[in-house]
């Protein structure tokens, strides 16, 4: 149930690394940036602490470790709100290679991911669901057509995965950013932290380096929401730290806010859910890492830890008062990376729905 | 001590089963077999050896516990307020109390009931107002008690009444234990909103303590207390026994179940008070509303809360077993997730039963289960530590946060208090 001791240090040399690297004066200086990020730091996280192949298999050029220890990195990166291209890069394009990706693509492909060498990004025309990926870009002769309206730091990549339809079904495509055909258009977002761009195919040449089954797509994505979660419940313990130490020092009425029952039961309902998504999200990491456990597992703590997140940013602004509405309070950073997470890969809603058809397919089947 | 401490579970398992072997005899009566029971040592082995122990660890007496229910052997007595009367005597008690009354309560001879709560006092337990009065060498005791478990069959009480009402709240209280069966003692049941009567109001009138059975010294009954408190969350569900074999025949486990069967009445309905989660999946088959969109939306919110409390307090158990430093609010995040989940249960066996939810007894949903959730769930955030105390207690000693301003120091004649 716990985290053994070298997770545990592990985690700690990641914080130790976030806290130097992503202090919020930083990162308000990226979102003003046009790629929104520092390649200094990117480097030698991916070079120095090697982040970006925590749970890249070894072959590959990375340390073999699996979805616990990339949950621990993604967890601190959602606490100090790391702003780069690690999830679309490590994450998403990363275990869609892991997932779907012939053997010799992934060869070539991960080493650079697991080194940072190459910023992949994975290029979706559906953000919402599994089930809805491909109807927007198709392939015939490998080329594409079509648009992916929402792609994560696209304007970053310097490799595109993307999952197209062929005659065959979907299958799993690479190419280069400056492949003749593929315009890459920023898009504004409403995080600034979480870069996007609008990715056209016309007649773009790609390479096909595997086939994309449902059943490989949905473990895919259900991949991508557990590190999310963790991202996000890493934000909330941010948000509930952050704003309990607010409530501390601010003085009204002749007392700190804190001691007043209205912001305390709160804070307590607040530490229950994010206790409670916390250790659904480890649970769930580890049921990965097993090959074990009831299959609903990821999508329940993206939805539990979508809606934890945006209570803790809901709560850490109200508590705040008219501070916590600012520009200048590094709050709203947090909560419009709680939004965009929150809808991000499927909002909480649509996972609830998948975790119960889940629930009926182990019904039916017993 | 250091013997016993050392015993391994094998060692503890083989020397039950001796024990058992040479000294188990199904005909003997209750009583009988329990007097064998507490002078072989086997009743409480986590007690000392002075008083019917062995000076086992928590974990060793669990072993024993194990080999008890696996040979289907019949228990030390289980009464919850009984238990928490031994452990508080036991604790904070003299010798010449423990003698008299410890091994009764092992027995199951005498039993208990507990005498805090009171109508003017619930969540501020230590603002109580019954009081207590030195005369002619005996306490007496005027006042009124409330929420008091099997306390119509209780032959003592474990009370708490205050000796001095000029001294700070927590300073003039002192903890006794009375004798339930004098003149001064009325007991009336009270009903609760869901017909069950698990409780009683007591009242006292002129009711006499002798001088010997004040425990702890005069104006140390709120120390005293909260030993007892302390074991009411530790042993959480104590009192509910589960005899193994409902049918195993002989005298002592037909005396046992009787027993059992008595001690559990209060508690029937405490399953449902947490919203038989259980039941939710069943029932949304068997009615089609598993086919419905919102109700999809509300299992899945009800089952994922579920999981996530039951992993936080593993996690916690995990933590705390590590021997980590970091604060591990187990107790009162569980007790808070419990009431949260039992809501939202309720609120999702209504949108699976809909108009069927006005029904209640044998032919409604699960032979009246449904019905008796729906009408026991609010107890659930109020019983044992309401809510608000819960959130008061996670805020303050997990989170840190400031204490509200107090309005109750000082003599406790001063403090304004229900009359």
């Amino acid at each position: 149930m716990a985290f053994t001791e070298d997770q545990n240090q592990f985690r700690e040399m990641v914080a130790r690394f976030l806290q130097e690297k992503s202090q919020p004066t930083a990162t308000r200086k990226l979102i003003e940036t046009d790629t929104g990020y520092d390649p200094a730091v990117w480097q030698q996280m991916c070079g120095e602490v090697g982040l970006a192949g925590t749970h890249i298999p070894e072959a590959y050029g990375g340390f073999g470790f699996g979805p616990i220890e990339l949950g621990i990195a993604a967890e601190e990166m959602g606490r100090y709100l790391y702003t780069g291209p690690f999830f679309a890069s490590a994450v998403m394009a990363a275990y869609a290679l892991r997932h779907l990706a012939d053997g010799e693509s992934k060869e070539e492909l991960l080493p650079g991911i697991a080194s940072g060498e190459t910023i992949a990004t994975l290029a979706l025309d559906n953000l919402d669901s599994p089930e809805r990926v491909g109807q927007q870009i198709g392939v015939s002769d490998n080329k594409l057509n079509g648009t992916a309206a929402l792609v994560v730091d696209g304007g970053n990549a310097t490799c595109l995965v993307v999952i197209a339809s062929n005659e065959s079904g979907l299958g799993l495509y690479a190419l280069e950013p400056e492949t003749e055909g593929v315009s890459i258009d920023a898009v504004d977002g409403l995080d600034p932290t979480r870069r996007l761009s609008r990715i056209t195919f016309a007649n773009a040449s790609a390479r096909q380096i595997g086939n994309v089954s449902t059943e490989g797509l949905a473990t895919t994505w259900d991949y991508l929401c557990a590190a999310l979660a963790h991202e996000m419940v890493g934000g909330a313990q941010h948000l509930l730290d952050s704003t309990i130490e607010y409530t501390k020092m601010r003085y009204q009425f002749g007392r700190p806010i804190g001691s007043f029952q209205g912001l305390k039961h709160r804070c307590a309902d607040l530490l229950m859910e994010v206790e409670w998504a916390k250790a659904a999200t480890h649970h769930a990491a580890r049921c990965l890492a097993a090959g074990e456990g009831e299959d609903y597992l990821p999508s329940m703590v993206k939805a539990m830890a979508s809606d934890t997140y945006m209570r803790a940013a809901k709560e850490a602004i109200q508590m705040r008062g008219g501070i916590g509405f600012t520009w200048e309070e590094d709050t709203q950073l947090w909560f419009k990376r709680a939004k965009s997470s929150e809808v991000f890969l499927g909002t909480p809603s649509y996972h609830r729905e998948r975790m119960m058809t889940l629930i009926d397919n182990e019904e039916a089947a017993a | 001590m250091s013997e016993s401490e050392n015993m391994t579970d094998e060692a503890i398992i083989e020397a039950v089963n001796t024990w058992i072997d040479e000294n188990w005899n199904p005909e003997l009566s209750l009583q009988e077999w329990r007097e064998i029971l507490v002078d072989g040592g086997w009743a409480t082995p986590h007690w000392p050896g002075q008083f019917y122990g062995r000076d086992f660890t928590l974990a060793q007496s669990s072993v024993v516990s194990r080999v008890f229910s696996e040979r289907d052997v019949v228990p030390v007595a289980q009464g919850g307020p009984g238990r928490l009367a031994a452990e508080t005597i036991l604790a904070m008690g003299n010798d010449d109390q423990k003698s008299r009354y410890l091994r009764p309560i092992l027995t199951g001879e005498a039993s208990w009931c507990q005498l805090f709560s009171e109508p003017g006092s619930g969540s501020d337990l230590a603002g109580l107002s019954t009081k207590a009065e030195l005369k002619d060498g005996r306490w007496i005791v005027n006042g009124q008690k409330v929420w008091n478990t099997s306390a119509h069959h209780a032959d003592y009480g474990i009370l708490v009444a205050r000796t001095d009402f000029d001294l700070p709240k927590h300073q003039g209280i002192s903890f006794f234990l009375i004798d339930m069966r004098q003149p001064g003692v009325e007991v009336r049941p009270l009903k609760q909103m869901n017909g069950h009567a698990s409780f009683n109001e007591v009242f006292m009138t002129d009711a006499e303590v002798a001088v010997e059975d004040l425990v702890g010294g005069e104006g140390n009954g709120w120390q005293v207390a909260k030993t007892t408190l302390s074991y009411e969350r530790r042993l959480g569900g104590v009192g509910r026994a589960n005899p193994k074999a409902e049918k195993t025949p002989g005298r002592t486990h037909e005396e046992y179940r009787e027993e059992v069967r008595i001690a559990n009445e209060p508690y029937t309905w405490y399953p449902q008070r947490q919203g038989r989660v259980d039941l939710v999946l069943p029932r949304a088959r068997e009615t089609g509303a598993i086919k419905d969109p919102v109700a999809r939306q509300e299992i899945a919110k009800l089952l994922s809360m579920t999981k996530g409390a039951n992993l936080s307090l593993q996690a916690a158990e995990a933590q705390r077993k590590s021997g980590s430093n970091e604060l591990v609010p187990a107790g009162s995040i569980g007790k808070l997730s419990a009431s949260v989940i039992a809501r939202q249960a309720a609120h999702v066996h209504t949108l699976i039963s809909g108009a069927d939810a006005m029904r209640s007894g044998p032919e409604s949903a699960e032979d009246g289960m449904v019905a008796e959730v729906l009408i026991s769930v609010p107890a659930i955030s109020i019983a044992g530590g309401t809510d608000e105390i819960q959130r008061n207690i996670i805020s303050e000693r997990v989170l840190g946060m400031p204490t509200e301003t107090r309005m109750d120091t000082g003599p406790f004649r001063d403090i304004k208090r229900n009359d």
